[in-house]
């Protein structure tokens, strides 16, 4: 028994805008009242649910391969063992243990991998067990997957539903990713897809109808978390068009579209972009069906991986770095380069403000996520840094100062003074992505949640608050203390079960023999071995 | 008994389709492996009479054997332990994690064969794919400084050459195999193209062609030292340019002759200057079974692929420094262990010197030179036999090895749990 008393606590869930009341937990969940136990007297600091990151890079083969390619982003950023912890390396691609270290000791007790190969699934949860303390899961690539483009174009809907619930069943996976649907699988002929009707080479398919397809397949199977898209045309100016029809061609099914600010540049191809984030923003305002997350870029070394093989290629174009590309067989590829953004650089300039645009112009915090697509727009270790730029309008303006006065001026961002309060910035760190995962004990201080809680000593400044947590308790067990972790645990993966009508079995096989190179039978991920910590999330009716 | 499906980690090729069937206690079939296969599944799958524990030679108990061993690995100073690229991810985890508690340097087998091609990743990246895609797609190949016939004996007729693919629907016939290597090997039959370069001239053939691609004039003179004339040279660069997806295929050829790193960088350069125009990719063709488990492994836990050291409390690299070839040359290291590994055998003599004067602790699944000179030696049962495990083929995907047969030896990874626990004991 943990008593927490005369914390200001914020739990938008419940509706709690900082009151002082008094939180009680129960062995590894909240409880109504109890006696006994340790008591934490909170008085002067603030109580939250522990943080979550809906979408990140953490695990799998592209983040192994981007630490096997940079040395050069661990060696100044060192973690030594200590008699509870491993010992780790930090920089943009943390090691495992370190990366699960750093989300709790910044007070994030959950965190979603946002794009795992289905073919490589194995190797994504072989990491999520070396990430400690924090649960987790992924999301699986699935929008230039053969097998579905192929039966998408033959229209056969219901082998495409029961294909993806197979495909999720096997990799123990969580959600539907989509990454640059189709353009993926024209990339592995030098091509891209350029807009929502380019048909895709081969497979008589268009980036329009696999979206629609798989936003069916999400709702039809009833996923916690529906199809999770990341838009065709990443980081090319003038790409707003093709993220605004990609809502558009949602019509009123659920979606969420990631790493938005990354979407939604106005210009031309090849030149400098501006924003078109009040366009877009006035969107998502009016369509409820809608969410994003940020992926906000923040200045400084980081490096980009994507499942975006022909982004990619284009990052290493301009930046003319190291890079490597991976195309996975039958399913997706991957690309990956270092980077840096300057606040000196018109676009690096504009990106930055585009995500701030972001944050401030969506008027329902319930449908916006704060991440900065770790590491892509920048490490998680901003966050708190990120948090003080929404609480605190001095240091925006302050900031601003710093950064390329032209990019900023061809945004709206000098003219907007909205500040976050407390409860909002709870929803966009816990409480929003909670739900938009369909995670009912998470996010949230009601009774029958996990226990996982932050409490922060008060402090004008945001981003030193944020960054050292006083207590981190997750799963009702104090871990850190003034930064400092007390003792390694290990967290739980989540992974769902739709279900699905067994015939496509023999299909699959058929296409196995074909044309993979593993067996159908090796290819499902052995429950017990991979996933010893986990928890099922049931696929039901949320309407 | 038959087990279906059966994963063989002998090689980097890592077939999951073998039919391994199982008589009285014994491996007696292994349908559908290769030679090699063959081999590992039969002569790894039958008892044996060798005690799981020696001291010196002698048989002991296996607690008194993980005794001994942990006080050796307690009080050494700057220890290396050794291998892992014949064992599972599950054990190497093991071996991390004690590596990091006693200090010192864990090395791998990479160090050896394709640390070369890592380092190159970390000069310029990397471009690569999934074997399938090889499969389903390549219509060129090559393979450099390669053998596979002998070394990876099914590479050619599961993954590469004969296999029919997707967009390769008359499999061999659509696609055209180039081998490149200072001799004639058994590969050459399977080849369209040989190309024999002189030995220890293979920068200055990447070079050459890396011009050509880029559409720079090569003089014939400067291609003499090669041994390759500038029409095959330019045949070669005109195939590459018309090829749909091509991929070179490189071995050891490349990564352990002279220029080493500068080789590999070479080509991955090669192939990064094609995709302006084509596709075009590269894979070490790894050796070892799970050798490419290791670097996974290590990279995830450490953030650096091999030669790791813990001295300081936290993770190294410098490849010439923490590897085990230089650490044993430089009478360095006061204590060696190898895992899954035959270092004896295989490491040069200078190397092997040193191993002779200090501490060294053997697992091995077999008896090897290794074994049969250290200190401590343990039997192990071998992952994918009579251990259940992960293994991560060449192209870095994972598959799942099932525990086939009982053995009357414990694994990899229970004998390095148990040696880290009583090491903790010791050391508290």
């Amino acid at each position: 028994m943990i008593r927490i008393i005369n914390g200001e606590v914020y739990d938008p869930i419940n509706g709690i805008n900082g009151e002082v009341r008094d939180i009680f937990v129960d062995d590894r969940s909240i409880a109504a009242a109890g006696a006994g136990g340790t008591t934490i007297d909170a008085a002067g600091m603030v109580v939250m649910p522990g943080g979550i990151d809906m979408h990140c890079h953490i695990a799998g083969p592209k983040v192994n391969i981007a630490r096997k390619m940079r040395p050069e982003d661990h060696r100044n950023d060192v973690l030594p063992r200590t008699q509870f912890t491993r010992s780790g390396v930090g920089g943009s691609i943390p090691s495992t243990f370190t990366t699960g270290y750093r989300y709790a000791a910044m007070g994030y007790t959950t965190a979603f991998d946002a794009a795992v190969p289905p073919l490589a699934a194995r190797h994504a949860h072989e990491e999520l067990n070396d990430t400690p303390v924090v649960d987790k899961g992924f999301y699986t690539l699935m929008g230039n997957n053969e097998f579905i483009m192929q039966h998408i174009a033959s229209g056969e809907k219901e082998i495409v539903r029961n294909f993806a619930a197979w495909l999720l069943n096997a990799t123990k996976a969580y959600s539907i990713k989509l990454v640059n649907p189709g353009g993926v699988e024209l990339w592995k002929s030098l091509g891209n897809a350029h807009t929502l009707d380019d048909e895709v080479t081969g497979f008589k398919v268009t980036p329009r109808q696999i979206i629609q397809s798989l936003a069916d397949a999400s709702i039809e199977l009833n996923l916690p978390h529906r199809v999770h898209i990341h838009c065709n045309n990443l980081g090319i100016a003038g790409n707003w068009e093709t993220t605004l029809e990609t809502m558009k061609a949602l019509e009123d099914r659920q979606g969420h579209l990631t790493h938005i600010q990354f979407h939604s540049y106005g210009g031309t191809p090849g030149g400098l972009f501006h924003s078109k984030v009040v366009e877009l923003a006035d969107y998502v305002n009016s369509h409820p069906n809608l969410s994003v997350d940020v992926g906000q870029v923040m200045f400084g070394d980081t490096t980009s991986m994507t499942g975006d093989g022909p982004l990619g290629y284009l990052l290493y174009q301009v930046t003319g770095r190291k890079w490597v590309n991976v195309d996975v067989e039958n399913e997706e590829g991957c690309g990956i380069v270092p980077i840096e953004y300057k606040d000196k650089s018109h676009v690096h300039a504009t990106q930055w403000a585009i995500g701030l645009e972001w944050f401030l112009l969506v008027k329902d915090p319930w449908r916006i996520a704060l991440t900065t697509d770790h590491p892509n727009g920048a490490s998680f270790a901003n966050y708190p840094r990120i948090i003080r730029l929404l609480m605190d309008r001095g240091y925006r303006k302050e900031s601003m100062q710093h950064v390329n006065p032209k990019a900023l001026a061809d945004t709206t961002l000098p003219d907007l003074d909205r500040e976050y309060s407390l409860y909002e910035i709870a929803i966009i760190t816990r409480a929003a992505p909670a739900r938009l995962l369909g995670l009912a004990k998470k996010g949230h201080l009601g009774v029958g949640a996990d226990a996982d809680i932050t409490i922060y000593d008060k402090n004008d400044n945001k981003e030193k608050m944020f960054s050292v947590p006083r207590y981190v308790i997750k799963d009702g067990q104090i871990l850190v203390e003034d930064g400092h972790l007390r003792e390694d645990v290990s967290g739980r993966t989540f992974y769902v079960t739709p279900e699905y009508d067994l015939e496509v079995e023999k299909e699959i096989r058929k296409y196995f023999d074909a044309y993979y190179t593993v067996e159908f039978e090796n290819y499902p991920v052995q429950l017990e071995h991979y996933l010893p910590r986990r928890e099922a999330v049931m696929c039901r009716d949320i309407k | 008994m038959v087990f279906e499906h059966a994963v063989c980690a002998f090689c980097g090729c890592v077939c999951d389709d073998i039919a391994v069937t199982v008589e009285d206690g014994r491996i007696t079939q292994a349908k559908n492996a290769c030679v090699l296969g063959k081999a590992w599944f039969l002569s790894h799958g039958q008892p044996s009479d060798l005690p799981a524990a020696r001291i010196n030679g002698h048989a002991v108990s296996l607690e008194a054997g993980i005794d001994y061993a942990a006080s050796l690995l307690s009080q050494a100073h700057y220890p290396i332990i050794y291998g892992l690229s014949s064992t599972s991810c599950e054990a190497q985890r093991q071996a991390i994690a004690l590596s990091e508690t006693i200090g010192g340097n864990l090395d791998c087998c990479t160090s050896v064969c394709h640390g070369p091609s890592g380092m190159a990743v970390q000069g310029v990246g990397e471009p690569t794919c999934t074997l399938g895609e090889v499969k389903n797609r390549a219509d060129l190949l090559i393979y450099w400084g390669s053998n596979p016939a002998e070394s990876h004996p099914r590479h050619m007729t599961r993954y590469a050459v004969t296999p029919k693919g997707m967009f390769i629907p008359n499999g061999r016939k659509d696609r055209t195999v180039v081998l490149i290597d200072v001799r004639p090997t058994p590969s050459s039959r399977a080849a369209d193209i040989l190309i024999t370069p002189k030995p220890g001239k293979d920068f200055e053939l990447l070079w050459a062609l890396r011009g050509l691609i880029l559409g720079n004039k090569i003089e014939e003179a400067s291609l003499a030292e090669t041994g390759v004339t500038l029409e095959q040279l330019t045949d070669l660069a005109i195939r590459m340019k018309k090829s749909h997806f091509g991929i070179i295929f490189i071995g050891q050829g490349l990564t352990q002759s002279r220029g080493k790193h500068l080789n590999t960088t070479a080509a991955f350069m090669l192939v990064r200057d094609l995709n302006r125009t084509n596709k075009f990719a590269l894979m070490p063709m790894r050796g070892h079974g799970n050798v490419t488990g290791i670097d996974n492994v290590l990279a995830w836990q450490t953030g650096f692929p091999f030669g790791v050291n813990f001295s300081k409390g936290y993770p190294r690299f410098n490849p010439g420094e923490f590897t085990i070839v230089d650490v044993l040359s430089r009478d360095e290291a006061d204590l060696i262990m190898s895992v899954a590994s035959d270092p004896i055998a295989s490491l040069p003599a200078t190397a092997r010197k040193r191993a002779a004067e200090v501490p060294m602790i053997a697992i091995d699944t077999h008896e090897s030179e290794t074994t049969r000179r250290a200190q401590v030696a343990f039997i192990a049962a071998t992952a994918g036999i009579g251990a259940e495990g992960t293994v991560y083929r060449m192209d870095n995907v994972p598959l799942h090895m099932d525990k086939i047969l009982d053995l009357p030896f414990p694994s990899d990874e229970e004998l390095l749990s148990r040696l880290h626990t009583r090491v903790k004991e010791l050391k508290s």
